[in-house]
């Protein structure tokens, strides 16, 4: 423990580390499922968090988690019901509550918040608590998706033959969709929100480059999130560059090199 | 075909069956006072035009959703085994054929093989799904709903975007799975040129049931012509051939004599 609180350094990865290894596999369902805007939607939702926890008085990360959690129920219910595609109800839902959040803080001008912490975060600053949250929250995120792993997995292959075969559809998605809310509002305080959608993105699509079923797939995106954040994180402090976009650049070099692989393999089996 | 005659009439215990079921979505009616039912053995195959109701229909008997008059039947501990109407898979997801039988329930290798050997799709265990042709495709769904080892097979237009000549291979390979399982079968099919050889009795479907019966008899009423128009009479029978004669195992056509002749061929008109 006592590393832990002199070492800021050593902190930033095993969060780093900890985030990787659930963005991952989440992250994986987020592309098959066509949810890439997702994470940015309820990063832009937490602004009305932060502005309703003002508003009610209530603690602001209580604030967050909860204004992004009923936006995630409402993406659900809307997809069933509005026969809208889902990056449009995504869209919306993402300017629509930015814009609300902005207006509703007007109202408080004595105010100010640091919106900057909140998009970018800092993974450097980065307390044994919030390690404690992003282990702990992490580790049952995980476990919750292991759960429903199969289901999700059919449901996204052909949910019609999921809910004929007896899978309850809506309470496997809802149950999903929760799960990265939950993640992405716990994650955003600490690394931001800039590197906790690039990620549950990044990561997933450069493993679909190499992988040959959809969990070497899953276990491939944190590895080489796991692998951003390392690289990013010691880049930063070799050329004294900021370190959630560092992590990002690396994240998205070695998306390059999976591309290039993956290119690579497929003229060699033909 | 006289398996179809004799099978069925002995063995044939109720699978399921909707009795006088009206459904709608909202205000909007899409099924009136349907009677259906499917026995052991049977196939049903369900005909009709686009927004006729027919995965309605499915729905209904898949117990996926409630009448709002009349009511639902299913035999206790009904197996049914779905093939939907199409699959297509996103490049993104890797995901190779084994994988896909695998889901959600992880299957022995022995079964995999003898259900994938069953729909003649040995050779494409592992082949990633997105490579696969329609007619591969459908198999391999076939394959997966017979995993599940269904009292009755449910299949959505399995004709869809399988070409001319695998259509016929997949006709007969449900019948074949009929004859060995003994399963019920109901077939739906949006191209009413279309109808299996082997089918017990065609259901002409428009928001109530037109009119069923034996395929030829069905060709001949007068509420399926009016639907259809005069010439499908003729294109219903674009099959039918099988129906009249019988194939040795070289495929070489039988004697006439051994046609089996329609007996109760006056379709029952109801709407």
């Amino acid at each position: 423990m006592e590393i832990f609180s002199e070492n800021f350094l050593l902190r930033a990865v095993v969060a780093g580390l900890g985030v990787a290894a659930v963005t991952g596999p989440l992250g994986c369902f987020m592309v098959w499922r066509r949810l890439a805007y997702f994470g940015d939607s309820l990063a832009h939702s937490a602004l009305l968090g932060v502005a309703l926890g003002i508003l009610l008085g209530i603690d602001l990360t209580l604030g967050i988690l909860v204004t992004v959690l009923t936006l995630a129920t409402l993406l659900v219910l809307l997809q069933d019901r509005s026969r809208l595609a889902s990056d449009t109800l995504l869209g919306m839902m993402s300017h629509g509550s930015l814009a609300i959040g902005l207006v509703v803080l007007s109202f408080f001008q004595s105010v100010r918040i640091d919106l900057m912490g909140y998009l970018f975060g800092d993974i450097l600053a980065v307390s044994p608590p919030d390690i404690a949250w992003i282990l702990g929250g992490g580790l049952v995120a995980l476990l919750l998706l292991a759960r429903i792993w199969q289901a999700l997995l059919l449901i996204t292959v052909h949910e019609g033959l999921a809910q004929a075969e007896g899978i309850s559809v809506k309470r496997i998605r809802l149950t999903y969709v929760l799960l990265v809310a939950l993640v992405v509002a716990l994650g955003m305080k600490v690394v931001g929100i800039l590197l906790m959608t690039a990620l549950l993105i990044v990561p997933a699509a450069a493993a679909r480059q190499i992988a040959r079923s959809p969990e070497s797939m899953a276990l491939l995106a944190a590895l080489i999130g796991g692998i951003a954040v390392t690289a990013g994180l010691g880049g930063s402090l070799t050329w004294d560059t900021p370190a959630g976009p560092s992590v990002v650049v690396a994240a998205l070099l070695l998306f390059v090199v999976c591309l290039a692989i993956g290119q690579w393999q497929s003229v060699e089996r033909r | 075909m006289s398996d179809g005659a004799n099978g069925v009439e002995a063995a044939g215990s109720l699978l399921a069956a909707l009795a006088g079921v009206s459904f709608s979505y909202g205000r909007r009616s899409v099924l009136e006072k349907i009677d259906l039912d499917v026995h052991e053995g049977e196939i049903v195959t369900l005909i009709g035009p686009n927004g006729a109701g027919k995965s309605t229909l499915l729905k209904l008997i898949l117990g996926l959703l409630e009448p709002d008059i009349g009511s639902a039947y299913r035999r206790r501990g009904l197996k049914v085994g779905y093939v939907p109407q199409r699959l297509q898979v996103d490049p993104i997801l890797p995901l190779a054929a084994r994988r896909f039988l695998c889901l959600p329930e992880r299957q022995s290798e022995d079964r995999l093989n003898a259900c994938l050997g069953e729909v003649g799709a040995s050779d494409l265990l592992d082949r990633p799904l997105q490579d696969l042709s329609g007619g591969e495709m459908q198999r391999l769904l076939l394959a997966r709903a017979l995993l599940r080892d269904p009292d009755l097979l449910i299949l959505d237009e399995p004709l869809q975007g399988v070409d001319i000549g695998g259509q016929l291979g997949l006709f007969q390979l449900i019948e074949r799975v009929r004859t060995t399982r003994g399963c019920g079968v109901i077939l739906v099919s949006h191209d009413l040129h279309v109808v299996l050889a082997g089918t017990d009795r065609v259901v002409c479907l428009n928001k109530h049931v037109c009119c069923s019966g034996k395929p030829e008899s069905v060709s001949r009423n007068p509420a399926y012509l009016s639907l259809f128009g005069p010439e499908s009479a003729e294109g219903l029978a674009l099959y039918q051939h099988h129906h009249d004669h019988r194939h040795d195992l070289a495929g070489t056509p039988l004697p006439e004599s051994s046609a089996d002749v329609d007996k109760d061929g006056e379709g029952r008109p109801v709407g």
